[in-house]
């Protein structure tokens, strides 16, 4: 049997979540020393755009969301290391939305890092965020793998200052079709930052990048969008593989760019549409993603979901939990150097919901 | 009878084709009235229309996954072939927790111009799901 037909083999015989290792360390032994780490599993949960109505009342659908979400991973078993929380977790940054959001998410077993989106920095440029739940970027190591948090929904400074009040800011940023928006960026500091962290480590440490916006250039309408991804980019070419986790778009999407591969995160909230059905725009949706079914608007939940991460030689098997609708697994491919969906990658495979237009 | 025939005859003679005739101003101000609305409808579509601090577009950048290309068209949802104003109204009553507006209402008639005009250039697609 071809290794090929072996891996899809796996796929269809669901033989589980994770390759097999025998069959990795033979990839990996071509020529580059095998990434040496520990197994481990993590969820990752975004997006969930808290809105404070009046008083006590919050937009029900949005809470309803993050609450199925929190419930879940509490089910897992064996439960998760940790939990990646990838931003927006208010809608108007307001601290009654991100005091509603700390408290749900109280209820949430395994520890928490944090991501921050546009939706929770615009309104006091992070202030509340970094006082009482993060920083805005920083770095941990678990189990033989290095992670790097970056703040990615950084503008420029005169977008920042054109605005009269910080709500008027907040609520220019917080809509995804302005045509007054500004760029997603990193910026410099963090860049240098970035590059004096990576210092430190060898090539073929296992990495894993979390950002709120992809590192890389989808949709500049809809901040689908880093304006300096690729200096991060640049900074992430020495290691053998890196992988991007990012929130921020809403839908499922996956990319590999060189040796870097690229998976966004359900949100708990709503689907965004994909850039290819706003047909007055060109976009660069990446070819490689095996597109969400189209969301029934009639049921609440479709849509929407959370991701459960498992971490296996230095790559990444994305569980994508769609409330709804079935589960889809997608997972790096040794033998094609990218992610493949275990059921729908090959384009004789796919199904009618998945054609958005 | 002969004076509304000799009213018309009269009208004929002293405006000659006076029902296809109208000049690039006419175009342009007439475009500029649908833009108003188109305007009005932009402006509605990012609005908190319902109760629950929802717009249409957070769901519906652009107004994109809207399909008004499609319709009318059958919503097994609703079990008939449906106009994109009811599921306008449908969008306001359940993800924006709101009242529906009237099916002629300057305001619906405002969203519907928005909604074409973010889809203009697609083919029409009648009964397309
Ligand atoms: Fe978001
Ligand atoms: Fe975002």
């Amino acid at each position: 049997m071809k290794r090929r037909n072996f891996l899809k083999g796996v796929g269809l015989a669901g033989l589980g979540a994770t390759l097999p290792f025998s069959l990795v360390e033979v990839v990996w032994g071509l020529g580059s020393k095998p990434a040496e780490h520990e197994s481990f599993t993590f969820a990752y949960i975004s997006d969930s755009h808290l809105t404070h109505i009046q008083g006590a009342r919050f937009t029900q659908n949005f809470d309803q969301g993050l609450r199925k979400a929190i419930l879940e991973v509490n089910l897992m078993n064996p439960p998760p290391d940790f939990v990646i929380y990838g931003g927006d977790l208010a809608q108007l940054g307001k601290r009654e939305e991100l005091d509603h959001g700390l408290e749900l998410l109280s209820g949430l077993k395994p520890p928490l890092k944090w991501v921050i989106g546009e939706h929770d920095f615009y309104l006091d440029m992070g202030e509340y965020w970094q006082d009482k739940i993060s920083p805005l970027y920083y770095s941990f190591d678990h189990k033989g793998v290095h992670f790097v948090v970056l703040n990615s929904i950084l503008t420029y400074q005169d977008w920042i200052k054109k605005w009269s009040t910080p709500m008027e800011r907040m609520l220019n940023m917080a809509r995804l079709d302005n045509p007054q928006g500004s760029p997603f960026m990193v910026g410099e500091a963090q860049l240098r930052w970035l590059k004096e962290d990576l210092a430190k480590y060898e090539r073929n440490v296992p990495l894993v990048v979390l950002s709120h916006s992809p590192l890389y250039k989808i949709f500049k309408p809809w901040n689908f969008w880093t304006d300096d991804a690729e200096g991060v980019q640049k900074l992430l070419q020495r290691f053998h593989r890196v992988t991007v986790l990012h929130g921020h778009v809403h839908q499922v999407l996956y990319n590999q760019i060189g040796n870097i591969t690229f998976y966004a995160m359900m949100a708990t909230a709503w689907p965004w549409p994909y850039p290819v059905s706003y047909v007055q725009k060109p976009n660069q949706v990446p070819k490689l993603t095996v597109f969400m079914n189209r969301a029934d608007p009639f049921h609440q939940r479709d849509g929407t979901g959370w991701d459960i991460l498992d971490l296996e030689n230095g790559t990444l098997t994305n569980h994508y939990q769609l409330w709804m609708n079935e589960n889809r697994t997608v997972a790096f491919d040794f033998k094609l150097e990218h992610p493949v969906d275990r059921n729908y990658q090959d384009p004789e495979k796919r199904i009618p919901p998945q054609f958005h237009y | 009878m002969f004076t509304r025939a000799l009213f018309i005859a009269c009208l004929l003679l002293a405006l000659p084709a006076q029902g296809d005739e109208f000049t690039k101003e006419d175009l342009k101000r007439w475009e500029a009235e649908y833009m108003k609305v188109m305007e009005k409808g932009e402006k509605l579509f990012h609005s908190t229309l319902g109760s629950n601090k929802v717009s249409c577009d957070q769901c519906h950048p652009n107004a994109a996954n809207t399909h008004p290309e499609t319709y009318p068209k059958f919503q097994k949802q609703l079990g008939k072939v449906a106009t994109l104003r009811e599921m306008i109204n449908w969008c306001l009553k359940n993800p924006l927790e709101g009242n529906p507006l009237p099916l002629d209402s300057d305001e619906m008639i405002a969203l519907e111009a928005y909604i074409t005009w973010e889809r203009r250039g697609t083919p029409l697609a009648p009964g397309k799901h």
